[in-house]
C-alpha cells in the first residue's frame, strides 16, 4: 500500500513561483489608488504618488542592511556567555 | 453586586486555594478565578474606591475609572485566555505564581497611591521570577536570578523616588507628576526599568524565552503592560518619553532581526510595541493617550496569541530556534493559521486589531506636527511586518524543511489561541466596544480609504523587501550581544579587575611586611643590640688607631660578649637606653 501523500503545497517550486507572483501583483495593486486619489501631505514631503510604497520598502531595505552591519560586531557564538 | 473588593485581592488569596484542587478541577478552577474577577471589574463604579490608614498614609487599595478599569479588562481577559491555554498544566506552583503574579498587577493599576503600588510592584517581581526558575533548566535558574537582580534595581530607584516625593510634597498620592526632580525622575527610572526601555532593557529578551510554555505568555503582558498604565497615569506629556519610546520601536526591530530564536525574536517586539505606547504617553494628548491603551490593549492579546504559538511549538518539538525549525505547516497547522492572525495584528495589517489601536498612536503624532517621531513610528511599522509578522512565522512554520513532523498540539492550547485570534479580528474590524471603553472620548475611523491604501502599500512593500533580501536574513546559530552584557561578562570582567587589583595587593604586602619587613624585624631583634654596640665602639677603635686583625678580633669579642649578655652593667645599660631612644625616634 502507497503511504498517504504529505501535504507540501508550499514547498514545490510551481507553487512558489506563483506566490512571487501575487506578491508583485499586490504590490502594484496597492499603488494603483494613488493615480485616482490625492493623499494629504501632512508634513510637506508625504503626499506624493507611492509615498508609503517608497517609504516601507527604503525602511526595510535599511533596517536589514543596518541590522547586518551591527550584527558583525553584535554576533556571537550561543555559548559565548557560558565560557 | 459584589461591593468594592479590591480585583488584587481575588486573585491573590485565591491563589492560596490552588493546591487544595486536583487534575481537572484544578485547571477549571484558575481558568474561572480570573473569570470572576473580571466580572468583578466589570460592576466597579468609576470614582467608587476603598481606602485604609496605614502608617500615617492614606492608602488607597481600590482606585476606580476608566483607565484602570480597561487595564483590570484586558489583564483578566488575557489571563483567562493563558490558563485555558495552561489547561494541561497541573503545577501548583506555576498556577500559583502566575495568579500571585496577575494579582499584584491588578493591584498596581488599581492602586490609588504609591506606597500600595510599590508593594504591588515588588510582588509581581517576585512572583514573574519562579514562572522563569520553573522551567528547571540551569538556564532558567541563571536566567531568573538576573531577572530579580534587575528589578530589585528598577524596585530600588522607584522607592528612593517615592520616598523623595512624599518628603516633597507630603502626599502618597499617584497622580500625574508635574515637578521634574529627583523624586519624579527616580519614579520614572523604575517604571522604564520595567517598561523594558533601553539601556534597561535586556533583562527581558534575557529572562522570558528561558520561562516555562504558559509562563512565557502570562510573562508577556504584564510586567511591560502595567509600567505602561503607570506612565500613562503619571508621565502623561513628558516629552522625553516621545524619544525614548522612537528608540524602543527601533532598537526592537534590529535586534529581533538579529535573533535566531522564536521566542527570543517575539521578546524583543515586545520591547518594540512598547516603544509605541511609551512614544503615544510623550505626545500625551487625549489621542495619543487613548492610542496608547488601545495598544497596549491589543497587543496584550496578539502578543499572547504570537506566545502561545511559539509555544506550542516549543511545547510538541522542545524546540524554539529557528535554525531548528521550518516545515511545520505541514504538521500544525492550525498553530500556524492562529499565529499568523496574530502577526497580522502585530503588523497592523487592516482588518486587526493592531490597525485600529496603532493609527491612534501615528495620528496622534500628525495632530502634533511631530514629523521625526511620525516617521519613526511608520519605518518601525514597516519593520514590525519584517521580524514579527514575516520572520516568525516564515522561518517557524515554513522556510527549510527540518523534518519535524510534531502533529497538532493539545486541543486546549488551539482553543486558547482560537479565542485571541476571534478577539483579533473582531477588534480590527468592529473597535468601537474597544473605543467605549477608553479614558477619553473617541472620535476616530481608521478606515479612511487613503488610510487602508497606504497602510497597505507600507505593509507589501516591506513583504517585498523580506523576501527579495531573503539571502541576508538566513539564520545562523547565533545570539547577539545586548546590554546585559555589562553585569554577564562585565561582571566577570569586574571580578577578574578586582581579583587581580586586591590579590596583587594582597600579594605584595605578603611580600614587602610579612616575609621583608618581619624578616628585618626578626633578624634586627636577635642581634640588633650588638649590631647597634658596634657602631659607636668600632668608630672609636677606629679613631684610636686599631686596625686589621685588631680591630677585627675586638669586635668579635664585643659581639660575643653582647649576645650573651656578658657585659659590665654600664655598658648593657647604656646599649639599652640608645635602643630605647632610637625606638622612641623611630616612633616618632
Amino acid at each position: 500500500m502507497k503511504p498517504k501523500k504529505e501535504f507540501d503545497f508550499f514547498d514545490r517550486p510551481e507553487t512558489i513561483r506563483k506566490l512571487w507572483i501575487l506578491l508583485y501583483v499586490f504590490c502594484g495593486l496597492t499603488v494603483i489608488p494613488d493615480f485616482f486619489t490625492q493623499r494629504d501631505a501632512h508634513f510637506g514631503f508625504d503626499g506624493f504618488f507611492g509615498f508609503y510604497a517608497l517609504l516601507g520598502f527604503i525602511a526595510c531595505v535599511v533596517l536589514i542592511l543596518f541590522s547586518k552591519l551591527v550584527g558583525l560586531f553584535l554576533k556571537v557564538k550561543e555559548e559565548y556567555y557560558d565560557r | 453586586m459584589t461591593g468594592n473588593i479590591p480585583p488584587a485581592a481575588l486573585l491573590i488569596l485565591g491563589a492560596l486555594l490552588v493546591p487544595f484542587f486536583k487534575g481537572k478541577a484544578k485547571s477549571s478552577y484558575v481558568v474561572l478565578l480570573p473569570a470572576a474577577t473580571f466580572f468583578l471589574i466589570f460592576q466597579l463604579a468609576p470614582g467608587s474606591s476603598w481606602q485604609m490608614h496605614f502608617f500615617g498614609f492614606d492608602i488607597t487599595l481600590l482606585r476606580v475609572d476608566k483607565l484602570s478599569k480597561v487595564f483590570g479588562y484586558i489583564f483578566t481577559l488575557n489571563a483567562f485566555a493563558a490558563f485555558i491555554y495552561a489547561f494541561y498544566l497541573k503545577d501548583s506552583t506555576q498556577h500559583m505564581a502566575a495568579l500571585f503574579y496577575i494579582g499584584c498587577s491588578l493591584g498596581v493599576v488599581f492602586a490609588g497611591d504609591l506606597v500600595s503600588l510599590y508593594f504591588f510592584w515588588e510582588g509581581m517581581a517576585v512572583a514573574s521570577t519562579f514562572l522563569i526558575l520553573a522551567r528547571k533548566t540551569e538556564k532558567a535558574q541563571a536566567a531568573g536570578m538576573r531577572y530579580i537582580l534587575v528589578h530589585v534595581f528598577g524596585g530600588l530607584c522607584l522607592l528612593a523616588g517615592i520616598v523623595l516625593f512624599i518628603t516633597e510634597t507630603g502626599s502618597v498620592a499617584f497622580n500625574g507628576m508635574v515637578d521634574r526632580n529627583w523624586g519624579t525622575y527616580l519614579i520614572l527610572i523604575g517604571f522604564l526599568i520595567n517598561a523594558a526601555a533601553p539601556p534597561f532593557s535586556a533583562w527581558l529578551p534575557d529572562a522570558y524565552p528561558e520561562a516555562t510554555v504558559t509562563g512565557g505568555v502570562i510573562l508577556s503582558a504584564y510586567t511591560t503592560k502595567t509600567a505602561v498604565y503607570t506612565l500613562v497615569r503619571g508621565f502623561p506629556g513628558w516629552e522625553l518619553l516621545i524619544w525614548i519610546g522612537c528608540i524602543m520601536t527601533i532598537y526592537g526591530i534590529i535586534y529581533a532581526l538579529l535573533e535566531n530564536d522564536a521566542r527570543r525574536i517575539l521578546a524583543y517586539s515586545i520591547i518594540n510595541q512598547v516603544g509605541f505606547m511609551v512614544t503615544g504617553v510623550g505626545i500625551g494628548t487625549m489621542m495619543s493617550l487613548n492610542g496608547t491603551v488601545a495598544h497596549a490593549f491589543c497587543h496584550i492579546i496578539y502578543k499572547a496569541l504570537l506566545w502561545m504559538s511559539a509555544g506550542s511549538v516549543l511545547h510538541m518539538t522542545g524546540k524554539s530556534k529557528c535554525t531548528d525549525l521550518g516545515g511545520l505547516y505541514k504538521t500544525m497547522p492550525w498553530t500556524l493559521a492562529f499565529g499568523a492572525v496574530g502577526a497580522l495584528a502585530i503588523s497592523a495589517f487592516p482588518a486587526t486589531s493592531g490597525f485600529t489601536s496603532k493609527s491612534l498612536i501615528i495620528d496622534g503624532a500628525i495632530h502634533e506636527h511631530l514629523a521625526w517621531a511620525w516617521l519613526v513610528l511608520e519605518i518601525a511599522s514597516a519593520g514590525v511586518f519584517l521580524h514579527a509578522g514575516i520572520k516568525f512565522p516564515y522561518f517557524v512554520f515554513f522556510a527549510k524543511d527540518k523534518g519535524l513532523r510534531p502533529g497538532e498540539t493539545n486541543k486546549s492550547m488551539l482553543f486558547a489561541m482560537a479565542f485571541l485570534s476571534f478577539l483579533c479580528l473582531f477588534l480590527g474590524v468592529y473597535p468601537q466596544p474597544l473605543y467605549n471603553i477608553l479614558p477619553f472620548p473617541v472620535h476616530y475611523n481608521a478606515y479612511t480609504f487613503v488610510h487602508v491604501v497606504s497602510q497597505l502599500q507600507l505593509l507589501m512593500f516591506s513583504a517585498l523587501v523580506f523576501f527579495l533580501l531573503l539571502p541576508l536574513l538566513k539564520r545562523t546559530e547565533t545570539i547577539a550581544i545586548d546590554t546585559d552584557w555589562f553585569y554577564r561578562k562585565g561582571g566577570r570582567l569586574f571580578y577578574k579587575i578586582m581579583d587581580l587589583s586586591l590579590n596583587g595587593i594582597n600579594r605584595y604586602s605578603d611580600r614587602i611586611f610579612v616575609k621583608g619587613f618581619a624578616g628585618f624585624l626578626a633578624r634586627f631583634s636577635k642581634d640588633g643590640i650588638a649590631r647597634l654596640a658596634l657602631l659607636p665602639f668600632v668608630t672609636y677603635w677606629y679613631l684610636k688607631g686599631i686596625r686589621y686583625k685588631r680591630l677585627e678580633i675586638k669586635k668579635e669579642s664585643l659581639y660575643y660578649n653582647i649576645e650573651r649578655g656578658v657585659i659590665p652593667a654600664g655598658i648593657g645599660a647604656g646599649m639599652a637606653a640608645l635602643f630605647l631612644v632610637i625606638i622612641f625616634l623611630l616612633n616618632v
